[in-house]
């Protein structure tokens, strides 16, 4: 039923990617009688194959291609050539997330009116309002059938739950509980509800969790008017005299060229390969790489201000059982200065198997301190902690000067410092963390440092002005007309929130937006 | 090529004393290294026996683990065995590391130290070195995933195939 499209099709909308953006925004086109074609640099890995089993699972879906990284960062140090956890396949990182999805706050959409000028940061409004999303949200949530809302319940607790809420409590938060999920309570959408196996992050293998593999790529496809295209590595975007793209030249699988026309093209390739993407299209029209008159482009990379605590308790917890992200604190989510930094951060609780703690504990960890923890595994219980980071200017996905990848094109090289705004707020959450795991009996705790990212952001961003940023409030480009940006590159801010919802919401409202320019024949 | 495998050497008590290597200290004879329990035996060609004999010392002094056996540091190790095979300059870091770790030690070399905290003294004087990297870097990842040494992290590994926890224990916590 997928429709193969000819490459000399220059009627197509084509989107390069597959996760929660290009995934979303072309079943969202194919639904509206959109041509569509979606070029994957992964392969096509259905979720009866998912592995349960870290390593085994990392080495089947991540992105590995190489990478260089810099700055201040600890991943620099300690994973220099993973400056990212994401996924290379058909879904995207939606294969590998963990379900969490929060709308933003409506201040987390105007930073710098609500937090003013943040000496060192690049601080700016969003061009658009929460109200403005809203609809969209209630969308996306519906989609994908997020617990909390449109009356389905939340999950079930499990232990690494029972604990954080136990803490909590004492502590006198008041919104805690096992969150707004992408995950189904009871069956949904022809999808089966979640059996508490662990392994979010390698894949559900049961397809409880929303991913854009197992839900709008089939859905699409059904339509006849969406072909995903796995193995496609696009290397280049091209465009005309006049500027407008035309056609983007992609690698296969055997590293074969190939060109595929198209009348718009949607870059979706998450934050570091979408700026990649752009910067390694320049030309002679555009010789700092396509719409980056801003010179915004691959600026402002945000990673959420990340870490984790772990605890060790006198008893048994059994955290890897059940769901990953079983649970939330928000309470510290607000904006509220008075702690020492502006906007907020969410409590989640996380859960690695003995082989990801073990790397990622304390990276580079080793002696009795180091083992004795790990021999406290089975008493652990573990949060992820995910704050609003500062967007900075010199953090960047530059283009490497010297490496190129197997295609010959340049690769990407991530570099991040922490703002001090981020720090403070990590070192808060640290000690909050602590707090709630030592008022229910935590015997040792430890505040583990930032994972690889997950959450990649901002690396072309959203603005009023086209001196701002690169795309406007449709993720059109203010350069290129028929250019758009879909995934999380897009974010102007970061906020306290896992960017997915917001991601899928944006790409809805794109859909939207495409439909109609296209039928009035402006793009 | 390396193998494990589960043998009596058939070296005498006798033969053992000579050897000078008595009590809880791996053995040393022709070209494989020996548990002091005769419970397992590992064959190098690429680096010295002996090397590999203070490689499983040193995996154990960096992820101390009182109650899992040296077979699974000896596991744990014999990638660098198998690389050095085919590879001359791993075997040179290897070689010249463990070298240096001996010299460091002085008589009697750095298995012949009897404290932990003597050969972690040595070992956070070189911790930033090539040679320690690559064999802690190695060795986080071929430690601890073994499966066969989940159960004593109390990890229960793939659960899918067992209908995930929804009815063995997601939620069983009783002591909160």
């Amino acid at each position: 039923m997928a429709a193969p499209y000819d490459l000399n099709d220059d009627g197509v909308v084509v989107i390069i990617g597959s996760g929660a953006g290009g995934g979303t925004l072309g079943n969202e086109l194919a639904q509206k009688g959109i041509d569509v074609v979606v070029l994957e640099a992964g392969s096509r890995i259905e979720y009866e194959d998912f592995i349960n089993d870290e390593w085994d699972s990392f080495a089947q879906l991540a992105w590995l291609d190489h990478r260089t990284t810099g700055g201040g960062w600890r991943v620099s140090k300690d994973f220099p050539n993973l400056p990212a956890w994401i996924v290379k396949a058909v879904g995207g990182t939606t294969t590998h997330w963990a379900g969490a999805s929060l709308r933003f706050q409506e201040h987390e959409f105007k930073t710098l009116t609500h937090y003013g000028k943040v000496e060192g940061a690049n601080l700016l409004d969003w061009p658009l309002t929460l109200a403005e999303l809203e609809p969209y949200y209630a969308k996306a949530e519906d989609k994908m059938g997020v617990t909390r809302t449109n009356g389905i319940e939340g999950l079930p607790g499990n232990n690494n739950f029972k604990i954080l809420k136990a803490g909590a409590d004492k502590l006198g938060y008041k919104e805690c509980h096992t969150g707004n999920m992408a995950i189904n309570s009871a069956d949904r959408d022809d999808r089966m509800s979640c059996q508490q196996t662990g392994f979010c992050f390698q894949g559900c293998k049961w397809g409880a969790k929303w991913s854009t593999l197992y839900t709008e790529i089939p859905k699409g496809e059904a339509t006849g008017k969406l072909e995903v295209r796995p193995n496609s590595h696009v290397v280049k975007i091209e465009h005309d005299d006049s500027g407008k793209v035309t056609n983007v030249v992609y690698a296969d699988k055997d590293g074969k060229l190939h060109s595929q026309k198209a009348r718009i093209v949607c870059v979706a390739g998450n934050s570091i390969e979408s700026p990649r993407l752009l910067l390694n299209s320049a030309s002679a029209k555009y010789p700092d790489g396509l719409a980056n008159s801003s010179g915004q482009v691959g600026k402002n990379y945000m990673r959420h201000t990340t870490g984790s605590v772990y605890a060790v308790f006198e008893k048994p917890v059994h955290m890897y059982r059940g769901t990953t992200m079983a649970g939330i604190v928000r309470d510290e989510a607000r904006h509220d200065p008075s702690r020492g930094f502006v906007g907020g951060y969410e409590l989640e609780t996380l859960a690695l198997g003995v082989p990801f703690m073990a790397a990622f504990l304390d990276p580079g960890g080793w002696g009795r301190s180091f083992a004795s923890a790990m021999d406290s595994y089975a008493n652990m219980a573990g949060l992820w902690i995910v704050g609003e980071d500062m967007p900075q200017e010199q953090n960047a996905v530059k283009l490497h000067g010297e490496l190129k990848d197997q295609h010959g094109m340049p690769i990407p090289d991530v570099w991040f410092t922490d703002h001090p705004n981020d720090v403070a707020m990590r070192n808060h959450a640290y000690r909050q963390g602590q707090a709630i795991y030592e008022a229910v009996g935590a015997t040792r705790s430890f505040p583990t440092p930032p994972y690889p990212s997950t959450h990649n952001l901002g690396t072309n961003r959203m603005s009023e002005k086209a001196s701002d940023g690169v795309v406007n409030k449709w993720g059109q480009t203010h350069d290129i007309k028929n250019l758009f940006v879909s995934d999380g590159s897009q974010f102007t801010s970061g906020a306290a929130e896992n960017p997915t919802l917001t991601i899928v919401t944006l790409a809805i409202r794109q859909a939207d937006y495409i439909a109609k320019e296209m039928a009035a024949g402006s793009i | 090529m390396t193998t494990i495998y589960e043998q009596r050497p058939g070296l005498s008590r006798r033969e053992l004393l000579k050897r000078g290597t008595i009590g809880a200290a791996l053995i040393i004879t022709g070209n494989a290294v020996i548990s002091p329990d005769r419970a397992w035996g590992m064959e190098t060609t690429a680096l010295k026996p002996d090397t590999m004999a203070t490689l499983i010392k040193l995996a154990r002094d960096i992820y101390p683990h009182d109650a899992i056996s040296d077979r699974f540091y000896a596991i744990a190790v014999k990638g660098h065995e198998t690389k050095a095979g085919t590879d001359p300059k791993h075997k040179e870091l290897i070689e010249a590391g463990i070298a240096d770790l001996d010299k460091r030690a002085g008589e009697g070399g750095y298995r012949g130290l009897g404290w932990e905290d003597d050969r972690v003294r040595i070992l956070r004087d070189i911790e930033t070195t090539p040679f320690f990297q690559a064999v802690r870097g190695d060795l986080v990842v071929s430690f601890y995933n073994q499966k066969e040494l989940w159960p004593h992290f109390g990890y229960e590994g793939e659960s899918y195939s067992k209908g995930g926890y929804i009815a063995r224990g997601f939620d069983d916590i009783e002591w909160l």
